[in-house]
């Protein structure tokens, strides 16, 4: 494992009366691909501003490459930031917004020429350095800056929902270059973002954040295989989230049947929030399945279907590639590995949102 | 015929614009290129190279830069410290500077004539504190004062506007790519603001350049602007064909400070005052 680059040491944030970030600690590693991941107002953005520099924290450290950097503006850190509206200087060129931070810092004319060139080359837009920023697409836009960006060669890039404001086919394209950019330019890259998809799909670590808190650090294997509590695993893709009670080790009991899982240590009859992952759920016939229900509806979704089966009071969500008809009586079939057993949440920030993002 | 119609709103508009605009600009025209006869003549424009209407002239050009500079240098750094910080009661900070100017003009400056007389209320303090009675009616001074007091809102509401229009997210990149607060002004902040700068210059200059009414009250006919001749010649001496004349180089002179200041603003804002 490389080495922690940056530490959040107890960082409290409060807004008013609001708090945003309470308490949190958290490291990020050396060129490590790392996303704060969670709905509005989950603290990603502060955390991000805080380490930009944008805001100061109530109480705690940021320390960077063992330096305390709490207090220092943004213009000494040696990081960038890549923001969600491009905010490109609207008076300016192409070349002239990524030769800003260059100049500043005294570069020669050959040098921020070069840079220029090569960092145009790197986000596939050679030749636009004497093109106005209104002639761009919001796509074009976003990579000049990420391009005026990685031209000071940061330890450390700062992308605040980089991609929120392009369509769904440019923004898939994006992730794809995003990941390339990280490995040619191997630096740490720390993503923000509310979209799972987008943070399955391009991080080494996700964090799952919610009201302030740290609910989930790991890989995006381990968030979606094994979340933590309610909330991650409702955040991060569809789940069947049913309480459920701990009969003993490897049983549990769901909606009056008990069912063969393979966790242990939970102790005897404890209640417990149980998750199913919709494309872990088998449809067989009803003799075979621990469950019996009635499909009662079918949607095509393009790579399978999603369907909703009544069984026992509970509404139990499936994907599947085959094709049932609704009214059809089906039994209910999960293998023990694939079922999830979480403790019941401790508090409400845990809990299941609707998550309508 | 919906367009027809819709264009037929324009019409108390375009009368108002014939009657009261264009007619007596033509018949300014008319006076500054004729003789009393009625013959043509170019005597009533050449006249401006009569020494005295010279001295009127650079003096008007020299308050009115003045003032506009005086004015520049209150209203940037004020706009400034009003778009930075967000406090709560903002906007009502930016109309206690407007305030003024709901307030009739000629009452504003009489009001200034009273404060700033020999026996006035400044010098009165003056005199307590020991510094004894200053001379400031009637000087250059008090009328760039005067200049200064009425179109300082001209000046600051075009550039805040400008400025309460940057980006934050612009701001912040610019620090974000190393610049400090110096840089961030001089590259991003005062570029960002150049259209409503000019604006502000020209709403203030052009005004300030044609002004007689302040002169005349707070410069006591010592102080004889260019629009003070002009309307010394309609008034007075009765002789519209040379008040015309004037009034027509004036407003050469008016066109062409706007055209050269407008070549420097490149995205085109401060053109709305043209």
């Amino acid at each position: 494992m490389s080495k922690k680059l940056i530490n959040f040491v107890n960082i409290t944030k409060a807004f008013g009366d609001n708090v945003v970030l309470d308490d949190l600690n958290l490291y990020i590693r050396e060129n490590e691909f790392i996303t704060l991941l969670g709905p509005s107002g989950c603290g990603k953005t502060t955390t991000l501003r805080i380490l930009g520099g944008f805001e100061t924290p109530d109480r705690g450290q940021v320390i960077f490459d063992g330096k305390d950097i709490t207090a220092l503006p943004p213009n000494e850190r040696n990081l960038n930031t890549v923001f969600q509206k491009y905010a490109l200087f609207p008076h300016m060129s192409i070349a002239e917004n990524i030769a800003f931070g260059l100049k500043i810092k005294k570069k020669s004319k050959e040098y921020i020429d070069d840079k220029i060139r090569y960092a145009l080359k790197l986000v596939n837009l050679d030749g636009f350095e004497r093109r106005s920023v209104d002639s761009l697409s919001g796509g074009q836009q976003q990579r000049i800056a990420i391009a005026r960006a990685i031209v000071n060669e940061p330890k450390v890039l700062l992308l605040d929902e980089p991609l929120g404001a392009l369509d769904l086919k440019l923004r898939q394209d994006m992730q794809y270059e995003l990941i390339r950019l990280k490995n040619e330019l191997g630096i740490t890259f720390v993503y923000v973002t509310h979209d799972q998809e987008e943070a399955l799909t391009m991080s080494d670590t996700i964090v799952v954040m919610n009201q302030g808190y740290i609910q989930q650090i790991g890989t995006p294997e381990m968030i979606y295989n094994e979340p933590v509590n309610a909330f991650v695993a409702d955040f991060i893709g569809d789940s069947n989230i049913i309480d459920g009670v701990m009969v003993k080790d490897r049983v549990v009991s769901i909606l009056g049947t008990k069912i063969p899982c393979v966790d242990e240590g939970f102790g005897c009859n404890r209640p417990v929030d149980v998750v199913i992952r919709p494309e872990d759920v088998e449809i067989v016939k009803p003799e075979d399945g621990f469950m019996e229900g009635d499909i009662t509806s079918v949607i095509f979704k393009g790579v399978h279907y999603e369907i909703e089966i009544l069984a026992n009071g509970f509404e139990w969500l499936v994907h599947t590639t085959q094709l049932y008809t609704v009214g059809a009586h089906v039994g209910i079939y999960v293998i023990p590995f694939n079922i999830q057993i979480m403790n019941k949440p401790e508090s409400e920030d845990e809990e299941a949102v609707e998550t309508d993002l | 015929m919906y367009r027809l119609k819709r264009q037929f709103l324009a019409g108390p508009y375009l009368l108002w614009v014939a009657g009261f605009i264009l007619l007596p600009l033509a018949f300014i025209l008319y006076y500054a290129f004729t003789t009393d006869g009625g013959g043509f003549t170019l005597s009533q424009i050449t006249a401006i190279a009569d020494p005295v209407h010279v001295k009127s002239l650079l003096l008007s050009l020299k308050l009115g830069f003045f003032c506009t500079v005086v004015c520049l240098l209150l209203a940037y750094p004020l706009c400034l410290i009003l778009s930075r910080f967000h406090f709560r009661h903002q906007s009502f900070v930016v109309f206690l500077f407007i305030l003024p100017m709901w307030m009739n003009f000629m009452l504003r400056i009489l009001a200034w004539r009273l404060l700033l007389s020999n026996s006035g209320l400044i010098n009165s303090l003056f005199e307590l504190v020991g510094i004894g009675r200053v001379k400031m009616l009637n000087t250059q001074l008090s009328v760039v004062f005067g200049m200064v007091y009425d179109f300082l809102p001209f000046m600051v509401l075009p550039i805040y506007n400008s400025m309460a229009r940057i980006n934050k997210d612009v701001v912040e990149a610019a620090k974000d790519l190393g610049a400090n607060s110096l840089t961030v002004l001089v590259k991003i902040v005062i570029p960002l603001t150049l259209s409503g700068i000019i604006s502000g210059i020209i709403m203030v200059f052009v005004p300030a350049l044609t002004s007689f009414v302040i002169s005349d009250l707070l410069g006591g006919g010592k102080v004889l602007l260019i629009g003070n001749v002009i309307e010394q010649e309609f008034m007075q001496g009765m002789n519209w064909h040379l008040g015309s004349g004037l009034s027509v180089v004036l407003m050469v002179f008016v066109i062409a400070s706007m055209a050269l200041l407008n070549i420097f603003d490149k995205d085109g804002g401060g053109a709305a005052v043209w």
